[in-house]
């Protein structure tokens, strides 16, 4: 029994040894080819297990992705070692596969003042050598920078000119021309970069710092000037000519252009509801209106007329002589069958006459 | 391209309603599919969901047109009707009015119709239906003017014979 067990045992471990190694070694028709520097492994087989697989491949997906991960890692055992901070850890070689560019290639920066002038008169760079010699300390010293060969600011004696007041500190003079010029070039540096990049510079507001400004900056660096105030400009006097600024209101707001298609379905059918609800009523009164106003003006004019008329003829016509049904007035015109037709048109057309239609057009002769 | 705002919305429809009356809702609300009014360039399109999402894609400066011109705002915010629209408010039109072949070309060139050039009228057409307007019909098809009495027509785009 034993010995039975014995031999089982023995026979199972090999078995498992076999398994194993069946499992490491894996078999390809052609040679992986592996950039371990990438940790890439590329398979040229012909993907035939896939091919007859049928709908459901994942098992063979599977197994083929087991076995180059397989031959993947025995390459990687392969790797020299080292030790770093008690682990074991595979030095990886220089990768081989180029891979494409993460962004875009940079675009040419647009030129700075000073080469768009150089372009333009033809001037080269001159080559200069970095060391100058300087007479003062009798060495070598650079041509700029740190220690550099004709340091006005570094003597130590400074005769005072002619023309210069005495009193004043011509140290400090230097000194201040000095912080003046590199004031200016770390200016004119962000202006090309700012150039470059498009951007604005926060620099005062666009106060120009020689004075030299379009209409146009100079009425933005007002309008921010206006407006940078606690209340942000809401209490700011405008001169008397000025005008105010333009396009400084809020901006309109429209509808998303695929918002809610039910929403809007919605709204607009709610507007008809409203629309043809509304329409009677609104005809009906403008209507009425309309008529009374135009009753009125006839009426007016009816009256200046027969003053006049009624100053000739000594008597003054009754107003009345226009009505509907009324007597016929005596020397003035007749007008009874003006008011007829005036009343015989639906009063929803009432405010859609047109000038030229109306009926009342024979009124002024 | 933007959809209509609430004012653009309600003038469209003063104008349209002229024409189709409460016939309206049915051209918002279709059985057949979601359609929606959009503007662009100051021109309204009548267009099914499905063609502007396709639409949406194109950059507004290259896109010409999507789905049936309706018409379009002018500058004082007055909407115009095109004749474009024509397809879809003839079956909705409330009146509408045959003019025989010999008052046809009369029409065409911007003259007035006189009762003798009407072949058929649809009962209870106002006299002065003027700016209500009505699609004329020719005797055999759909004619491609609006207004009838008065003129109030489109000119623009004739759909010639």
């Amino acid at each position: 029994m034993e010995g039975q067990s014995v031999e089982e045992l023995l026979a199972k471990a090999e078995q498992d040894e076999a398994e194993k190694l069946q499992r490491i070694t894996v078999h390809k028709e052609l040679e992986l080819e592996f950039d371990l520097g990438n940790l890439l492994a590329s398979d040229r087989n012909p993907p035939t297990g896939l091919r007859c697989a049928g709908p459901t491949p994942e098992a063979e997906l599977r197994a083929l992705a087991r076995d180059n991960t397989q031959l993947l890692i025995n390459q990687l055992w392969q790797l020299p070692t080292e030790r770093v901070e008690e682990t074991i850890v595979a030095r990886l070689p220089e990768p081989t596969t180029r891979l494409p560019r993460e962004k875009p290639l940079p675009r040419p920066r647009p030129l700075t003042r000073w080469q768009q002038f150089a372009r333009l008169k033809g001037i080269r760079p001159k080559k200069k050598n970095n060391l100058v010699w300087d007479e003062v300390s009798s060495q070598w010293r650079r041509r700029w920078g740190y220690q550099r060969a004709r340091d006005d600011t570094k003597e130590w004696l400074i005769e005072v000119p002619g023309n210069a007041d005495p009193l004043e500190d011509q140290f400090a003079k230097r000194i201040q021309a000095k912080k003046e010029r590199v004031a200016k070039n770390e200016l004119n540096r962000l202006r090309n970069l700012a150039r470059a990049h498009k951007m604005q510079l926060p620099s005062a507001a666009g106060l120009h710092p020689t004075g030299h400004q379009s209409k146009e900056e100079l009425g933005r660096a007002m309008q921010v000037a206006k407006v940078s105030t606690a209340s942000v400009g809401r209490f700011q006097e405008r001169l008397p000519k000025e005008k105010a600024p333009r396009g400084s209101g809020k901006k309109r707001k429209f509808q998303p252009l695929f918002g809610d298609f039910a929403a809007e379905k919605k709204n607009q059918l709610e507007l008809l509801r409203v629309m043809n609800s509304k329409k009677p009523q609104l005809d009906v009164t403008r209507a009425t209106n309309k008529q009374m106003r135009e009753e009125d003006q006839e009426e007016a004019a009816k009256r200046r007329k027969m003053s006049q008329k009624g100053k000739r003829k000594g008597g003054r016509q009754g107003p009345g002589g226009k009505r509907k049904g009324g007597p016929p007035s005596q020397g003035g015109k007749r007008r009874g069958g003006l008011g007829g037709k005036m009343n015989s048109g639906p009063p929803g057309l009432g405010n859609k006459r047109k000038g030229g239609q109306r009926p009342g057009g024979k009124r002024r002769k | 391209m933007r959809p209509l705002t609430e004012e653009e919305t309600r003038v469209m429809f003063e104008k349209i309603a002229k024409y189709i009356g409460e016939n309206l809702q049915l051209l918002v609300d279709r059985p057949d599919g979601t359609y929606c009014f959009r503007l662009h360039n100051d021109r309204v399109y009548y267009v099914s969901e499905k063609i502007m999402k396709l639409a949406a894609n194109i950059s507004g400066d290259k896109l010409v047109s999507l789905g049936t011109c309706f018409g379009k705002f002018t500058k004082t915010h007055k909407f115009r009707l095109h004749v474009t629209a024509l397809d879809y408010l003839a079956p909705y039109a409330k009146y509408k009015v045959w003019i025989k072949p010999g008052a046809e070309q009369s029409f065409l060139y911007g003259n007035h119709v006189l009762k003798s050039g009407l072949g058929r009228i649809t009962k209870n057409t106002s006299q002065y239906r003027g700016r209500g307007g009505v699609p004329p019909w020719h005797k055999h098809r759909l004619w491609g003017r609006f207004g009838v009495a008065f003129h109030q027509a489109d000119v623009g785009e004739l759909v010639a014979a």
